[in-house]
């Protein structure tokens, strides 16, 4: 039966690994778009079964769940150890869930070397995979920089005129991010208790977080691990390549940045930053709220005087995600339980507006806000699935973000006040970009441009329907995320000192 | 000993050999049959099967760390023979002297790996030059390679007789009048001062052979003046040799007072990964981008010579394989292109698929990314130097300089796959099946020892 021989955090790396080799001997672009489909379907089905098979009811203990580990660098302690916890179920599930979604939304899109892009695309599934499931610092990094390498190539291949030097900024931006953790790893793993009978010491995460480090070292270490993973969230200051990659990039190569690999830098916050340094977490929280409370309200107001729909959304992007930073370093029950929750939100909803603003822009041809007009009248079907989608942006009630950035705020409010008051106002703000961006676009006179718009297709229509069911059902119904994530929350909870 | 006699051995029937191949490709086909008899009688000799007995009053020792890395120059040498090996055609008529002396740079690095004298150290040093300054020469009508022969000849002369200089104080310094580096040995007590500047003498002179900065000036004219196929040899097979002589040296010698003049390394290290990094960036030509990035890494295995615990023997040692192969796979492939510039690479993706796939693979390589060997040899040297414990500012410098290295590898990548095709160029490459296979293999052992460095590694202890 299915995990039996492999177990499915392997399947998950796997499935995704093998096909986007396949993919590329596949040269037929019809037929390379839909293996790539099905190929994705298919994991997202290993997904939904491995949420329903943990072993968690036979290995309460464990920390995580159908964990299993070859042996890969015995000499240095290094082994290929996977395995999911609660939130690795739900990163993995967003990512599973996102690739068929992005491939049938942009199903009509057509590709030069449709072969490569698939590949790349599939490629680069897998080493977000990694990202989620390793349970061994080393093998960590190494999925961290190998979902960055597709995704270099995917965004320097396809997309706009500028796309090679912004794809290369922020390849060098993450490159040094990721270096510089590396320095850290092996810092910490000299610290790890020696194997048996070896001088190795281990890069598993347990060993990792049995290490204590004095608070000198956590000091310098944590700057070290933060950094790479403050360039991929990004947090304000380090976060001038994303606007330029997310305009110069085409839709799916940008739908895989902003909606999961951004993920990774929250994740990896949570699974490896607060656990291993908690007395530095405690020393520069503060600092860092700071920072990312600047970097919600600067975001907010740029995203207001945005006229390019992509950068736009980018920008609305950074300052969600600068919220959920924020609540990171909360570090209470609540903030942590709301970023887990808004991890898998975010994901949604920018996938989803995304969808639009690509609808928009195969539509019409262009995505300049003061261009378009009255889009609402030429398609109701599309307007009402975006004054959806931008209600779950603005985080109102009944839509899935209210619940996760009320729990965050809450958290926020109960560290510090001053920071939840100024972090509600980046809540006002994009009620206010939204709802202008909405009303812009789809209200008031239909243009020459907007009046030869197509209707949407089938496809892109199902995707809308299924993200906005999404929405609404996390939104009335988000108890089991909550409930899944439970045991990871305590895990980080139990670590930070407070 | 099998292999230093045999590459003497065959560095003379090559030398006779031109006298009787009729054609220049037989003298490659007999470079490769030498090489694969080295390589073998080298294994055998790893094993405990050596064919030579001879007293050399314990002058040169042969332990598993110097034959392993015999082992790794030989099948450098035998993918370089196989790559580059018709090659040599282009650049002048007398082929098979140029295997010869290449044959004698083998003997020189065959030396390098097992003496334990500072006589033959410095022997082994002129043997590995010696044939090295006429190889960077042998294109006669090119200016620029005779400008570089001739400065590699002045320059390195010169060094050599600073090593000379640092021998000798040496040897008036230690109390028992000795040139084995295990009597000089002092132990942990403090230097004395002839000692401490023989040291430095020594220091400076080895620095220039792996063109280590502030010694690195002659590096870049001298890689870009030289033939192509000089250049990567000398990048690869001599440079590395030379730094295993270096960590040799100084892990024997002065290994136990390495407080005392870790400083010193600290400060050519930072200095080496700066300059080539940096400089590097500029570069239009990427014969010459390449010949700063060899200083880079340079710089890197520095670090085994900073570190020197046993980390760094492994670090050394897969650094040297993976290097090498890498950069003889980039130098293949620059071989055949006529425009050395950065151009010369657009849309080498679109014309040359096979090509454009492995230089990238071996560019990706040398950034140090990993599932390619260039990441797991860059991790075992910042391994080595965070084990340490020491300076980890410098760790922490060495890895932002290796992120201003992915800037300029990067450029080619995007030149081959982002770039438009330039009409007339690289349309008709001249390359045989055999060579392209060889190509796709080169760049399998990068993922292979991306993914197990523990092939490389795991012999050392054997």
């Amino acid at each position: 039966m299915l995990g039996t021989y492999f177990t499915f955090p392997e399947l998950l790396i796997w499935i995704p690994f093998v096909t986007g080799l396949i993919a590329i001997f596949i040269k037929n672009s019809q037929s390379v778009k839909l293996f790539a489909l099905l190929s994705s379907i298919v994991t997202l089905i290993v997904s939904v079964i491995s949420l329903f098979h943990s072993d968690f009811a036979n290995h309460p203990e464990f920390f995580l769940y159908n964990n299993v580990s070859y042996v890969w660098m015995p000499y240095i302690g290094s082994s290929f150890a996977v395995g999911l916890d609660g939130m690795g179920f739900l990163m993995t599930f967003l990512t599973a869930f996102s690739y068929p979604l992005i491939f049938a939304a942009t199903y009509k899109s057509e590709y030069k070397n449709s072969n490569a892009f698939f590949a790349l695309m599939l490629l680069s599934q897998a080493g977000i995979m990694g990202v989620f499931v390793a349970a061994d610092a080393l093998l960590f990094y190494f999925f961290w920089e190998l979902a960055l390498i597709p995704v270099y190539f995917l965004c320097s291949r396809w997309g706009g005129e500028k796309r090679v030097q912004a794809t290369f900024k922020f390849f060098i931006y993450t490159f040094l991010g990721s270096l510089l953790m590396l320095v850290g790893i092996i810092y910490v793993y000299q610290f790890t208790p020696a194997l048996s009978g070896t001088s190795a010491h281990s890069f598993s995460l347990a060993a990792f977080y049995s290490v204590v480090l004095s608070p000198g070292e956590q000091d310098w270490l944590f700057w070290l691990f933060f950094i790479a993973f403050a360039i991929k969230i990004p947090i304000f200051p380090l976060h001038t390549w994303q606007p330029d990659v997310y305009e110069q990039s085409n839709y799916p190569s940008v739908m895989v940045l902003s909606g999961i690999m951004v993920k990774m830098g929250i994740f990896g916050m949570i699974r490896w930053l607060l656990p291993i340094f908690p007395s530095a977490v405690a020393k520069f929280d503060h600092v860092i709220i700071v920072f990312c409370i600047i970097g919600i309200l600067y975001a907010s107001c740029i995203a207001l005087v945005q006229n390019d729909l992509k950068r736009f959304v980018a920008w609305s992007s950074i300052a969600h995600l600068g919220l959920i930073a924020a609540a990171i370093f909360a570090g209470n029950s609540s903030s942590l339980q709301g970023v887990m929750l808004e991890m898998l939100n975010h994901g949604i909803n920018i996938l989803a507006l995304w969808v639009i603003v690509d609808i928009i822009e195969k539509k019409t041809g262009v995505r300049k806000i003061s261009e378009l007009s009255g889009l609402g009248a030429k398609s109701p079907a599309l307007a009402i699935f975006l004054v959806i989608i931008a209600f779950a942006n603005i985080a109102l009630p009944l839509s899935n973000s209210f619940i996760s950035e009320f729990l965050m705020l809450n958290g926020l409010f109960t560290f510090n006040k001053w920071y939840a008051a100024f972090a509600c106002i980046g809540i006002v703000l994009s009620a206010a970009y939204m709802l202008t961006m909405v009303q812009k676009t789809f209200y008031g006179k239909t243009n020459v441009l907007v009046e030869k718009a197509a209707p949407m297709s089938k496809g892109q229509n199902l995707v809308l329907l299924v993200l906005v069911v999404a929405i609404l059902i996390l939104g009335i119904y988000p108890e089991p995320v909550i409930h899944l994530t439970e045991s990871t929350v305590n895990q980080v909870l139990s670590r930070i000192i407070k | 000993m099998n292999a230093i006699i045999l590459t003497a051995i065959w560095g003379v029937v090559m030398m006779f050999g031109g006298v009787f191949f009729k054609k220049t490709s037989v003298a490659k086909y007999w470079a490769v049959a030498g090489v694969i008899i080295l390589l073998t009688a080298n294994i055998l000799e790893f094993f405990g099967h050596p064919f030579f007995n001879i007293d050399t009053k314990g002058m040169l020792r042969f332990d598993s760390f110097g034959l392993h890395f015999n082992t790794i120059v030989f099948a450098c040498t035998l993918l370089f023979f196989l790559l580059n090996g018709r090659d040599f055609e282009k650049v002048g008529v007398h082929v098979s002297e140029y295997f010869s002396l290449m044959f004698f740079v083998l003997c020189g690095a065959s030396i390098l790996s097992s003496f334990t004298t500072l006589l033959l150290l410095f022997l082994g040093i002129e043997i590995l030059s010696i044939p090295l300054y006429i190889l960077t020469g042998i294109a006669k009508r090119n200016l620029k390679g005779n400008e570089a022969s001739l400065k590699y000849f002045l320059m390195g002369s010169f060094s050599t007789g600073i090593l000379l200089m640092g021998i000798a104080l040496i040897y008036g310094g230690n109390s028992l009048g000795s040139f084995y580096i295990d009597a000089i040995n002092l132990g942990t007590g403090k230097l004395p001062v002839l000692i401490a500047a023989g040291l430095v003498l020594m220091l400076v002179a080895m620095s220039f052979k792996v063109s280590a900065a502030p010694f690195h000036f002659w590096a870049p004219d001298v890689y870009d003046g030289a033939p192509s196929v000089v250049t990567s040899f000398m990048m690869t097979i001599v440079k590395v040799a030379a730094f295993l002589a270096f960590f040799r040296l100084f892990e024997a010698s002065f290994g136990m007072m390495q407080h005392q003049w870790q400083i010193l390394i600290v400060v050519i290290t930072a200095a080496t990964l700066l300059i080539g990094n940096v400089t590097a960036v500029f570069q239009q030509s990427v014969k010459r981008m390449l010949a700063y990035s060899s200083i880079s890494h340079a710089g890197f295995m520095m670090f085994a010579l900073f570190a020197l615990n046993d980390t760094a023997r492994e670090a050394i040692l897969l650094y040297a394989a993976v290097y090498s192969v890498a950069t003889i796979g980039i130098f293949a492939i620059l071989i055949k292109l006529t425009d050395y510039s950065i151009q010369g690479f657009n849309g080498l993706g679109k014309k040359q698929p096979l090509l454009a796939l492995t230089a990238t693979i071996f560019l990706l390589s040398l950034t140090g990314i990993p599932l390619t060997g260039g990441f797991t040899a860059k991790f075992y040297i910042l391994m080595a130097a965070v084990k340490d414990g020491h300076q980890l500012w410098l760790v922490v410098f060495a890895v932002i300089c290796a992120a201003i290295g992915a800037i300029y590898y990067f450029r080619v990548i995007q030149a081959i796959y982002f770039k438009e095709p330039v009409d007339g160029i690289n349309d008709t490459i001249n390359t045989t099946s055999g060579y392209k296979w060889l190509l796709v293999i080169t760049a399998a052992i990068i993922v292979l020892l991306g993914v197990l460095p523990g092939l490389v590694i795991d012999w050392i202890y054997y």
